[in-house]
């Protein structure tokens, strides 16, 4: 599986992300400079966390500008695959490749712990090395994670199992005190109609290997092979 | 030209930050104020001089980058 993952001005998780996919694949990531106008025939393509262009106007509103990413948009319109963990879920919104917007934490709080997601939709390249409904444990770290859609693109969202993770309690049950940031239904991460675009905010990325505390991340990149070599 | 863009949340987009205002507003002992909301306002300088191509430009602007329309309206004043 080859992939490439984007930085941006700012990001500040994408060396994560390269040693977690080159961990998984053996084979290390392009990394993409933001200027840059081509990006390598990939597998995927990952827009990693951090505060791109510092959060100005909105988060990820000018990364969802940069040259680069007219080649992003291109990918995921070809079906290829794209993920975007934090920042690059907010990025993922701005371009309009993932329905809704993040907004500021119902808190106005910037909010980092480890948080309870349970595995809505098992059945797509992201998700299938979990169980459906499995609960796992990943950090997130942001400020502005509040999950919106209006009530019809979240009905369509519900109705077409395009949530794939939702911010849940010990026993599995997306509770309002389960809900670190307001997100609308909960929601954590969320598909597109084709499959082949996630956007999440908490960071499977940080939990891969037992140095880091845990390896419930691991699934997330393990789904990815299974789905893609 | 002058353009003046106003960018609000839209009707049923909670504004936590426009309810911390709010509440701040009660505490300095600001009685009656039955809601807040926040935005943002934004000033351009433009070389163009027909106000239509401006409102038209701006618009474009508003739509393109300066708002998220999934969450935010805008409004456009022309000097």
């Amino acid at each position: 599986m080859k992939t490439a993952v984007i930085v941006f001005p700012a990001s500040n998780c994408d060396r994560d992300m390269v040693v977690a996919l080159e961990k998984i694949t053996g084979k290390k990531p392009h990394i993409i400079w933001h200027q840059d106008e081509d990006i390598p025939e990939v597998d995927l393509i990952a827009l990693p966390g951090g505060f791109s262009f510092g959060d100005y106007l909105r988060c990820g509103a000018m990364a969802a500008r940069s040259p680069v990413t007219k080649r992003v948009i291109e990918h995921a319109d070809r079906g290829g695959n794209v993920i975007g963990v934090c920042n690059g879920f907010q990025v993922l919104t701005e371009t309009g490749l993932l329905p809704g917007a993040l907004m500021r934490n119902e808190s106005l709080k910037f909010i980092c712990k480890d948080v309870k997601l349970r595995v809505d939709n098992n059945d797509t390249p992201f998700t299938n090395a979990y169980a459906q409904g499995q609960v796992i444990n990943i950090p997130m770290a942001h400020h502005d994670g509040n999950y919106f859609a209006d009530d019809d693109t979240l009905q369509a969202l519900e109705d077409e199992g395009r949530i794939a993770f939702r911010y849940v309690d010990d026993s599995g049950d997306a509770t309002k005190s389960a809900n670190p940031n307001g997100s609308r239904n909960n929601i954590a991460g969320i598909i597109s109609r084709r499959k082949n675009i996630l956007g999440m905010m908490p960071h499977p990325e940080r939990l891969i290997e037992e140095a880091q505390g845990g390896t419930d991340g691991l699934g997330f990149f393990e789904s990815m092979i299974n789905a893609l070599n | 030209m002058k353009a003046r863009v106003h960018i609000t949340l839209k009707n049923g987009v909670l504004d936590p930050q426009g309810k911390a205002i709010k509440h701040a507003l009660s505490a300095l002992g600001f009685d009656g104020v039955n809601d807040v909301r926040q935005g943002k306002y934004i000033e351009l300088d433009l070389a163009e001089t027909d106000p239509d191509k401006t409102q038209s430009t701006v618009e474009d602007m508003c739509k393109k980058l300066l708002s998220n329309t999934v969450i935010e309206n805008y409004s456009i004043e022309i000097e």
